[in-house]
């Protein structure tokens, strides 16, 4: 790279569009992992192939991705694998789709997590995103199908939703292209630390479960010091999630590296 | 950052001290999860419950703020109504019926000239062109023969006789779910298939199945329940997949289509292969349900089915992707499993034993035992032929037809074809070849009646890791197939006769 400031540019499509080259199904020596996660239906693998250039079938009915789709794409010099994660109502059940999204997030720790929610039904979404935004601290929500939203007469305030999550917030219409250039720069600048997240988490009005979960995240962060999501691993506990208990048991969950996990938990 | 996930060497020095190591760690681990035991206690049992209430508490608080919704109702809701029409209970399947007709009758009424013309093309100009330069050239016969009157013929025969009816019938369907159709075919579907006792979601593996049943298969990961899926594996094979539609089409054309006026004769046909279609639901649904009260007892386990909103279909990008996604993809799969059974054609064709070739000794051979069945040996020989890809089963049909059965005025020999135009000509060759409507119907329902490709039952194998399973896929419905084609075979027999 040259001396210049590339940020001074960062709001200019062009540029960013120059930026951007899709790679595929390359994903040699990748810098970052970025999840796609969202609800069914919202628009993640259109996202996925204007992002990469692939074609994987993108089809107008729900759960349609079943397992993960990987492609890659490079931004600013620096290369990204993208996954695509099945769409989910929720991370707290224990169907094969939902544990697919919920073990790659949390034990192959992307480095960022886009999140795509659909505009027109953004208060069911949001309860998803909140799930992911107790197990990542480094998130983006893809406010995606804007165009239904708009011509539904709904309005989502975008800077509202990213002060309320502590995540950026990006509007767009995937299908149209809209909003994916800004989408890449939000997703660039997180991965690369520019950008640091201050998710929202879960208040509860249960005075036991508040007092439970801190006092149990206290532990799982003194043996596990590296854990970003200890309130959530600790409310797994709580509920006794035996994929959790078996992971805190044999040490998986403090002994993530990267490169294995990722094929890892291939159903 | 990353980085500090990796682990450093760990602090021992020999086995003691590692085994120390461990055992203080463990000490620690399950220190943790005795806490979490004691908490649970503490917490209540209602803890799901609680921490779900607050989970949505915040989705509201936050969506309160950031969105505002139309002030009032739109007077006309779209989607709503559509829905209501759609999914009615008593428009639904009338509804599907007479859209998977119109699709049909589209693609039987246009792919015709086509295909006629890709024929006069592939067939009856290049075809002669290259054997009269390898005439000039004094290629050795069997090479000639192998290379152009097999892989060469086949391949074009694959090409003439499926890229019409595929070019027209993949980005017709495409646009359907696209614009959001088959969740309420599913919806639709749901209740029956849970009478049954399978999964709802089985209608959408189902829908899946229509495509590419190796796909549908796949897609029935989304059943969480190992008997309902199992359910939906073993009945995919019931919905007919893109190897299989241009048969059915071609043949309803070429013999049901003609019993009829011709001004008809299109909207009959498309009548027929939606008839096979709605009886392999019809089939699925009661092979689920034997097997969930025989072998696979069990309860239907609920789910929820959200419809999407209805979107308006892009066009072009539809046409694009449906075109290179499917038409192309089947098309490429078509013509290189066509290329080495072309070869297979040709050399059993040719390979002769006494003075007769190896295909005539098996198609006499097994005629009777086709008879009974209101098929032929030509038929039986395809579909052997054709385990690969049922995309072959008719080009494979005509060049054994021609090359075994010496049909006078057409074709020049063991394995060749030739001036061969349009649909009409096709149909010369099966007459010829005696077939009758019975023999076009049985045709039909073996179809859809048989074993899945093989490409299909290696996925069965990878999905179930059962050999079991895989074999019970495989030769129900070849035995189903065959006990239907007997029934249909007699009863007709008994009433023409």
């Amino acid at each position: 790279m040259s001396g210049l400031d590339l940020n001074n540019c960062a709001d200019c499509p062009v540029h960013n569009l120059g930026n951007l080259k899709k790679l595929g199904i390359n994903m040699s020596n990748f810098d970052y992992v970025v999840a796609l996660a969202g609800n069914p239906n919202t628009g993640k693998s259109t996202v996925f192939n204007y992002l990469t250039g692939l074609r994987q079938h993108t089809g107008n009915w729900p759960g349609k991705t079943v397992t993960r789709a990987e492609g890659g794409f490079e931004y600013n010099n620096k290369k990204f694998k993208l996954v695509d994660l099945p769409g989910t109502y929720s991370l707290l059940s224990t169907s094969t789709d939902e544990e697919v999204a919920r073990d790659f997030i949390l034990f192959s720790q992307p480095d960022v997590t886009a999140i795509v929610v659909d505009a027109t039904r953004a208060e069911r979404n949001l309860n998803l995103v909140l799930q992911i935004l107790e197990i990542t601290d480094r998130a983006v929500v893809c406010l995606n199908l804007m165009d239904e939203a708009r011509r539904n007469g709904i309005q989502v305030s975008e800077r509202v939703l990213s002060k309320e999550l502590g995540v950026p917030v990006i509007p767009s219409a995937a299908r149209q292209g809209e909003g994916m250039n800004e989408l890449l720069n939000i997703i660039f600048e997180v991965a690369s630390g520019k950008f640091i997240c201050k998710p929202h988490r879960i208040k509860t009005s249960s005075k036991e479960l508040n007092f439970a979960v801190d006092k149990l995240s206290i532990e799982i962060a003194k043996e596990f010091p590296n854990l970003p999501n200890t309130r959530w691993v600790a409310l797994r506990l709580l509920e006794g999630d035996q994929s959790i208990i078996d992971a805190i048991r044999n040490g998986e969950l403090g002994n993530l590296k990267k490169q294995n996990l990722v094929t890892v938990n291939q159903s | 950052m990353k980085e500090s996930h990796k682990i450093t060497n760990p602090p021992w020095r020999n086995k003691r001290a590692q085994k120390f190591f461990m055992e203080s760690v463990n000490i620690n681990r399950e220190s943790i999860l005795a806490t979490a035991n004691n908490l649970r206690w503490e917490v209540g049992e209602n803890l799901h419950d609680t921490l779900m209430e607050s989970i949505y508490d915040n989705a509201y608080s936050i969506a309160s703020k950031a969105v505002i919704l139309p002030d009032k109702k739109p007077v006309y809701n779209f989607d709503r109504t559509l829905d209501r029409i759609l999914t009615s209970k008593y428009f639904g399947f009338p509804i599907m019926l007479v859209l998977l007709g119109v699709v049909f009758w589209l693609t039987i009424e246009g792919s015709n000239v086509p295909s006629g013309l890709l024929a006069a093309l592939l067939v009856d100009t290049i075809h002669p062109f290259f054997k009269s330069i390898s005439a000039s050239i004094g290629v050795p016969f069997w090479i000639d023969g192998v290379l152009l009157d097999g892989a060469y013929l086949a391949m074009a025969w694959v090409v003439a006789v499926m890229l019409p009816p595929m070019a027209i019938f993949f980005p017709l369907f495409t646009l359907l779910e696209d614009f959001g159709y088959l969740p309420r075919v599913a919806f639709n579907m749901d209740p029956l298939y849970k009478r049954v006792g399978a999964h709802g979601k089985q209608a959408l593996t189902m829908a899946m199945g229509f495509g590419c049943n190796a796909a549908g298969i796949i897609a029935t990961r989304v059943i969480d329940s190992p008997r309902e899926r199992l359910l939906a594996i073993i009945t995919n094979n019931f919905s007919l997949c893109n190897g299989r539609w241009p048969t059915q089409i071609l043949i309803a054309t070429i013999f049901i289509g003609s019993t009829v006026p011709a001004y008809v004769a299109g909207l009959v046909s498309a009548a027929a292969v939606v008839f096979i279609a709605v009886l392999g639901i019809a089939l699925s649904l009661v092979v689920s349900w034997g097997l969930s009260k025989t072998l696979l007892k069990g309860e239907a386990s609920a789910f929820s089915l959200e419809l999407p909103p209805y979107r308006p279909p892009r066009i072009l990008k539809t046409l694009y992707t449906s075109l290179i996604d499917r038409t192309i993809f089947v098309l490429w799969r078509a013509i290189v499993f066509a290329v080495p059974a072309g070869i297979v054609i040709w050399l059993v064709s040719n390979i002769s034993i006494d003075g007769v070739s190896a295909a005539n000794h098996f198609i006499h051979w097994v005629n009777p035992v086709a008879f009974i069945y209101g098929l032929n040996g030509v038929i039986l020989l395809a579909y052997i032929i054709a385990i690969p890809a049922n995309e072959i089963v008719i080009p494979t049909i005509l060049m054994l037809t021609v090359a075994n059965l010496s049909i006078a005025g057409i074709g020049a020999g063991s394995g060749v074809m030739f001036e061969l135009e349009s649909v009409a000509d096709t149909a010369d060759i099966l007459y010829a070849g005696g077939w009758t409507l019975l023999t076009g119907i049985n045709l039909m329902l073996f179809s859809l009646l048989h074993n899945p490709c093989s490409t299909t039952i290696y996925t069965i194998y990878k999905e179930t890791k059962s050999a079991k399973w895989t074999a019970v896929s495989t030769f129900l419905p070849i035995i189903m197939g065959l006990v239907v084609t007997f029934f249909v075979t007699q009863i007709w027999r008994i009433i023409v006769n």
